[in-house]
């Protein structure tokens, strides 16, 4: 089968349009899309469809990735409240979008905290706000346009792509024009409360869902909207299967953690072994051709049927690389990190660069009013002495990624590997204590692998490592190689990454996957020295038997502290990595 | 500058002029003609149908939990853990419907029970006083609090804090009260609790466990009664809770998504109903929902005078031992969830059977154990309860 890229699928469904038609007849039915495209005259051509297909007058909210959290939710209108004396209250751009969209730019940079504002309003349709002396409740009921231009692993957070039933690309699924008039939607709209969905197709879909791995049950629940949205606008009053075969190419496939097929095919291409992670089930490989046996499940057949051919080969890579790409999310949490969140206020000056913290001021202020302006009071301006400022007290966010690099080769003895198992208990335990991520790389035999990606989920990094098994070469570089790379990723997130390996630096395979002592610790060292440009905190844990010149020398050129394990009890191994890591740093002074 | 200008205490500026005490029920922005305020105008939020509580598919555990709390407040609040779109919040907003209404004092910002001045507001004590003579306070019939904290929420609005608008508009030293006097007798609901700011959180479970919330700022000195049940959710993708917070919860329950197709399908077949037209659905409801009020109104009266049978107190305190919790909290919440289930089953004694039943949402969390340790804690409750009831 050589599908045409655009319209592979037996029904000619055009994807975005669909997508487009499902949002502006369903908004809320449908919670969203997670729309992937690279900015541009495609994208924009989409939107502008999108907004012409709406209820005329809706509102269109574009929320730009930078936004303030204080315009976002609202609250204090910090200059009007100066100019006119009183507390005044500001709408939230939530609060705005009511009725209609938020188009939310950048998703994939956006800040977890932000997002997690705007998946809470969104979990309740109202804006709910106490801060800042305000309360106020307003109706937020809206429909997301996440804009992902993310590249390889960045993501939005996943509690924003959870909300957004519809997920598309328009690289792979390009969008031609609206396929339904703009009569044709507006009747759909008065349709669609009628519209019954039969005990059957819920079957159907959740059953779907689950041949596609998908263990939450919010994509059952928007693919059952989706697929009465769709009937509404085929002009129907029950779903059929047609319509739930497209919600499913829309909302659940494009979430495939597994394909729904038992086909065993091997392809040149192996993905990479599944981590021993109960939650995610292995990604199976896709059939290459529909020939073959046929799959146990009608309905994820028709699903699959439905998706284009690029959709499939993004599907494959995607679920090869689920693991890094979910590393990517949990680390973009902490973005922003510069500016930490306001955790209370102090008194103090503002002109050291701290933030007024207007409302506290103005209370400290308040009291004093009266004796301050005795007959101009109430003239609707405050007298606001020096003793009243109150600045907004910051909690860094930036946190650290501990990311252990372990080496299972033949060559470090399995007791050594126990031992060193047991430092790294130790410096999870520690972990946890500070709600630190860890993460944890392994290499033996031609491969470095990234057993547990960046995760505060302590317990499964313990239950990692108690899986490891020894034996091998010993792909030194490769590791480095890795570590580094995932360091980066760490960074980009706005954390910290402190890089503990545990080796006896003994390489006998070269970056190039070959065998061979002396190309390989050359290659070692020279990944040690590209790491070192990183300029992060690394400790290298030396595991062989006799510690000897090739770690120390390996270290040295890493730029990382230097533990030999016989004299590195685990308690001290803690204590050098506890000292190694940067200070939290707590509320800082103005 | 000298020191005192940076926030130390100085005597109040007024002295001939006390500014007067008051209390702001509703702390909306007043407009005044004259200013260029800006009100937001606030339309009312639409009313929406919640989901009914007995049409929750399974998750019994997190039902119960919530029905034993909603019986027996001082059972302390309920931590619910685990995957999201689990109908966590679904449940915790049904549970605020189904609550049987209560009876507070007319005008009380804190809905202060009649006829008890001891555990009242001060506000309501001065009344208790004055109306001593000529009989009780009015009062009426009011739902049950259940107030969600936001994200986003400061503290000022969670404790209360001087009321801005009235302080610079007339000169009044009031009291705006927070998220905690609005959720006296009722239930405070976070909803991420993990992504909650450590010193809020501590703010709030410190004024859970004392039943009283003491402000001290601003030149006001304020303490009203703060008595609620917290319940907290979160996703361990979010960070796990800090170890030191866990025990501070009564009960907690790990909630995971259902992973059976039967029951997978039920839940979205009820969502799709309830979505296609909440009011009918709710009304298919609304005699179950009304059972569990009723259950839970008769469970209300009869947990004081309960007794508990022996059997029950040596099991609670052999499961104590054998799993190695500290303190008597454990205990004590073991016994009174034992005995909040009893009297919603209609029982008049506390037996081992009860005991049985709630020892895992009661003591999971309170295992001593290492963040690292593998086996899950309701594996390890259930391993105790196996060797001390034998079975
Ligand atoms: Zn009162």
């Amino acid at each position: 089968m050589t599908p045409d890229p655009a319209r592979s699928d037996p029904t000619g469904a055009d994807l975005a349009g669909l997508a487009l038609a499902v949002l502006a007849v369903a908004p809320e039915a449908a919670g969203g899309i997670w729309l992937r495209a690279q900015a541009g005259p495609d994208r924009d051509r989409w939107l502008a469809a999108l907004r012409a297909s709406a209820v005329p007058g809706v509102p269109f909210r574009r929320m730009p990735a930078g936004i303030a959290e204080s315009r976002l939710i609202g609250g204090l209108d910090l200059a009007a409240t100066l100019a006119s004396g009183l507390p005044v209250t500001e709408r939230g751009l939530l609060a705005e979008a009511d009725g209609g969209y938020l188009v939310i730019s950048m998703a994939e940079r956006l800040d977890p905290w932000l997002a997690s504002l705007v998946a809470a309003t969104a979990e309740t349709g109202e804006l709910h706000v106490e801060r800042d002396g305000v309360t106020q409740t307003l109706p937020a009921q809206f429909a997301m346009v996440a804009l992902d231009e993310g590249i390889d692993d960045e993501a939005p957070p996943s509690l924003l792509t959870e909300r957004l039933g519809l997920v598309l690309d328009l690289a792979h699924a390009p969008f031609g024009e609206s396929p339904f008039s703009f009569q044709a939607m507006t009747a759909a709209r008065e349709r669609l409360p009628v519209v019954a969905t039969s005990a059957r197709i819920i079957g159907e879909l959740c059953a779907a869902a689950a041949g596609f791995g998908l263990a939450s049950l919010r994509p059952s629940l928007q693919a059952v909207a989706v697929a009465r949205a769709l009937a509404a606008l085929h002009g129907r009053l029950d779903v059929e299967d047609e319509d739930a075969i497209l919600a499913a190419a829309l909302v659940l496939a494009p979430r495939a953690v597994q394909w729904p097929s038992r086909q065993e095919q091997q392809e040149e291409e192996t993905p990479p072994p599944p981590p021993p992670d109960a939650d995610t089930p292995p990604p199976e490989n896709p059939p290459q051709e529909q020939s073959g046996d046929p799959p146990d499940d009608v309905m994820s057949q028709s699903a699959l049927a439905a998706l284009p051919a690029g959709l499939l080969a993004d599907l494959k890579a995607r679920a090869a690389s689920g693991r890094q790409r979910s590393a990517g999310k949990a680390g973009a949490r902490e973005k922003n990190a510069r500016r930490g969140r306001a955790v209370g206020v102090k008194p103090g000056d503002p002109r050291t660069g701290a933030r007024l913290g207007l409302i506290d001021t103005l209370r400290a202020a308040a009291p004093w009013q009266k004796l301050r302006r005795g007959a101009s009071f109430g003239d609707g301006t405050i007298a606001v002495r020096r003793e009243d400022f109150r600045i907004v007290r910051r909690r860094a966010r930036r946190r650290t990624t501990t990311l252990f690099i372990v080496d299972a080769s033949g060559s470090s003895a399995l007791q050594r590997l126990g031992e060193a198992k047991g430092a790294v208990q130790l410096l999870l335990a520690e972990c946890y204590v500070r709600r630190d991520e860890v993460a944890l790389i392994t290499f033996r035999g031609r491969v470095a692998e990234m057993v547990l990606p960046p995760t505060r989920a302590l317990a499964r990094a313990a239950r990692a490592l108690a899986g490891l098994a020894g034996g091998g070469g010993t792909p030194l570089a490769t590791a480095i190689d890795t570590a580094r790379q995932v360091a980066e990723g760490i960074m980009r997130s706005g954390r910290t990454p402190v890089l503990v390996f545990m080796t006896d630096a003994r390489a006998n395979i070269g970056r190039d996957g070959q065998p061979g002592r002396e190309r390989a610790m050359a290659d070692a060292r020279q990944a040690a020295r590209e790491l070192a440009a990183l300029g992060q905190t690394t400790i290298l844990i030396d595991t062989a038997n006799k510690p000897g010149e090739a770690a120390a020398i390996l270290a040295d050129a890493m730029e990382a502290r230097y533990l030999p394990l016989p004299y590195a009890a685990p308690e001290l191994v803690v204590h050098a990595v506890s000292q190694e890591r940067p200070a939290p740093r707590a509320a800082h002074r103005a | 500058m000298s020191a005192e200008a940076y926030g130390a205490q100085r005597p109040l500026p007024d002295r001939e002029e006390p500014l007067r005490e008051t209390l702001a029920g509703h702390p909306a922005p007043v407009d005044r003609a004259n200013r260029m305020l800006r009100v937001t105008p606030a339309p009312a939020p639409r009313q929406r149908v919640p989901f009914p509580f007995s049409a929750i598919v399974a998750q019994e555990e997190m039902k119960n939990a919530l029905i034993l709390s909603a019986i027996d407040a001082t059972i302390g609040g309920v931590l619910i853990f685990g995957d999201r779109g689990t109908g966590k919040s679904t449940a915790i907003r049904a549970l605020a419907a189904l609550l049987p209404r209560m009876r507070a004092i007319v005008g009380c910002p804190y809905g202060c029970e009649p006829g008890r001045p001891a555990a009242s507001c001060e506000h309501c004590q001065r009344l208790s006083l004055d109306k001593g003579r000529r009989g009780q306070a009015e009062s009426h019939l009011v739902p049950v609090p259940v107030v969600d904290l936001p994200l986003g929420a400061t503290e000022d609005r969670v404790v209360g804090a001087l009321d801005l608008e009235r302080a610079l508009a007339r000169g009044e030293k009031a009291f705006q009260p927070g998220l905690l006097a609005k959720a006296h007798r009722g239930f405070l609901y976070i909803d991420e609790v993990n992504l909650l700011e450590d010193h809020l959180v501590d703010v709030l479970l410190d004024v859970a466990a004392s039943g009283e919330n003491v402000v001290e700022r601003e030149g006001l000195s304020i303490r009203h009664p703060a008595r609620f049940v917290l319940v907290g959710s979160g996703n361990p993708e979010e960070g796990e809770l800090r170890p030191q917070l866990l025990d501070r919860f009564g009960l907690s329950v790990d909630v995971e998504t259902p992973s059976d197709l039967e029951t997978r399908i039920e839940v979205v077949r009820r969502r799709d109903a309830f979505d296609r037209d909440p009011e009918a659905f709710a009304d298919a409801w609304r005699g179950r929902d009304a059972g569990i009020r009723r259950r839970i109104s008769a469970a209300r009266k009869r947990i004081g005078s309960m007794t508990t049978s022996e059997g029950a107190l040596r099991r609670a305190t052999e499961l104590c031992i054998a799993l190695g919790t500290d303190g008597l909290r454990g205990e004590l919440t073991l016994i009174r969830a034992a005995r909040a289930l009893a009297a919603y089953q209609g029982e008049d004694s506390v037996e081992e059977e009860h005991v049985r039943i709630v020892a895992p949402m009661a003591l999971r969390h309170r295992l001593r154990r290492s963040p690292l340790d593998d086996s899950r804690a309701t594996a390890r409750v259930e391993r105790a309860i196996g060797e001390v009831f034998g079975s």
